[in-house]
C-alpha cells in the first residue's frame, strides 16, 4: 500500500501538463516565436496568453505562429495574421487608435485632474490670513489669558 | 455642497461598473464584418466528394452556423436551427468545425439536419480564418457575399427573433 502511494506521489508531476517540443532551426527564430505566444491573448480562456492556455484554439493558433515564424517571417506578420481574425483582443498591448483613445490617455487625463485639484486646493489654502484682532479684542483676549 | 463631490465620484463608479457587468467578456468584435467571407475549399458533410467553397454564399442572404457534435451549446440551439429551416425563410450552411465525419452525421441523423449543405472543417484551419473562438458561432451573410453579423454562443429564439431574423429580412429587402 505504502509503496503504492509513493509510486502515485512520484507519478503526479509527470502528469501535469504537456510539453509542446518545437524545432527551430534558428534561435532568433524560437526567441521570436517564444515572445509572441507570450504576449498573445486566447481567445477561449481570455486570462491567458497563448504560452498558458492549454485550450484546443490555443494549441491550433501556436500551431499557426509556429508555422508563420518557421517560414522567416517576422513577428508583425504573425500578429497581423491573428489580428485579421480575430481583431486587437487578441494583443496584451492594445495599440493605439482613435478607439483606445481613452484607454491610453485616461490615466494622464486623471493625472492631470488630480494635480489641478491639489494646486487649486493649495493656492485657496495659502489665502487664508488669520484674523485681525482690534485693540479692545486684544485686551480682552490678554485679561482672559491671566485669568486661566 | 461639499459633501456632494464623493457622492457624485461614487454615482459615477456605479454606472461604470454597471456598464462593466452588463457587458459579456465572451463577445469579442470581429474584424471580420463589412468584409468578405474568408475563402475555403472543403468536403461536404454528408456528400464527401463535394467540394464546398464559399462561392455558395453569393446571390441570396444565408446564415452561417459553425458547428459540432461535441459542441453541448450546439446540441441546445439546435431545435431552433431546426425550425427556422423548416420555414425557409434563409439558407442555413454549416461550418463543422474539429468533428469526425461518423459522430457529425450521427447528430444530423438523430437531431435533424438543417443545413443545406455543412463543409467538413476536420483540421479547423477554416474555423481559423473565421476567427472562430467558441462553437457555436453564427454569421449572417449578404448576397455579395459579405460577412454582415456574427453571433457567438447559441442562437435562442430570442435572438433569432430579436436580431438575426431583421437582419435577414433587411438584408433579403435589399436588392
Amino acid at each position: 500500500m505504502k509503496a503504492l502511494l509513493l509510486a502515485l506521489l512520484l507519478a503526479l508531476p509527470f502528469e501535469a501538463g504537456t510539453v509542446e517540443i518545437r524545432q527551430f532551426s534558428d534561435p532568433v527564430q524560437e526567441q521570436r516565436y517564444e515572445r509572441l505566444i507570450d504576449d498573445l491573448r486566447c481567445l477561449v480562456c481570455q486570462n491567458q496568453s497563448l504560452a498558458d492556455s492549454d485550450a484546443d484554439l490555443a494549441r491550433d493558433l501556436r500551431d499557426e505562429v509556429y508555422q508563420i515564424i518557421q517560414s522567416g517571417q517576422n513577428e508583425e506578420e504573425a500578429i497581423r495574421f491573428l489580428t485579421d481574425r480575430y481583431g486587437d483582443f487578441v494583443l496584451y498591448r492594445p495599440p493605439f487608435k482613435p478607439v483606445t483613445l481613452l484607454l491610453w490617455g485616461g490615466p494622464f487625463l486623471l493625472l492631470a485632474a488630480a494635480l489641478f485639484f491639489l494646486i487649486s486646493h493649495a493656492r485657496r489654502r495659502s489665502n487664508i490670513v488669520s484674523p485681525q484682532l482690534s485693540e479692545s479684542e486684544k485686551k480682552r483676549l490678554d485679561n482672559l489669558q491671566r485669568e486661566t | 455642497m461639499r459633501y456632494l463631490i464623493p457622492l457624485a465620484v461614487f454615482f459615477v463608479m456605479v454606472i461604470f461598473l454597471g456598464v462593466g457587468l452588463t457587458l459579456d467578456p465572451r463577445e469579442v468584435p470581429s474584424p471580420l464584418l463589412g468584409k468578405p467571407a474568408p475563402a475555403f475549399s472543403l468536403p461536404e458533410v454528408s456528400r464527401p466528394a463535394e467540394t464546398f467553397t464559399q462561392e455558395r454564399f453569393t446571390g441570396q442572404v444565408s446564415l452561417v452556423n459553425v458547428w459540432a457534435s461535441w459542441c453541448v451549446s450546439c446540441r441546445q440551439e439546435h431545435p431552433t436551427l431546426v425550425e427556422l429551416s423548416r420555414k425557409a425563410i434563409v439558407p442555413i450552411y454549416g461550418l463543422n468545425y474539429k468533428d469526425e465525419r461518423d459522430a457529425a452525421l450521427k447528430w444530423l441523423d438523430i437531431l435533424g439536419n438543417p443545413y443545406v449543405a455543412s463543409a467538413f472543417d476536420a483540421d479547423g484551419r477554416t474555423g481559423i480564418e473565421w476567427g472562430v473562438y467558441g462553437v457555436p458561432e453564427t454569421f449572417v451573410i449578404d448576397r455579395t457575399g459579405t460577412i454582415r453579423y456574427k453571433h457567438t454562443g447559441p442562437v435562442t429564439p430570442e435572438v433569432l427573433e430579436k436580431t438575426l431574423l431583421p437582419l435577414i429580412r433587411q438584408l433579403q429587402a435589399q436588392s
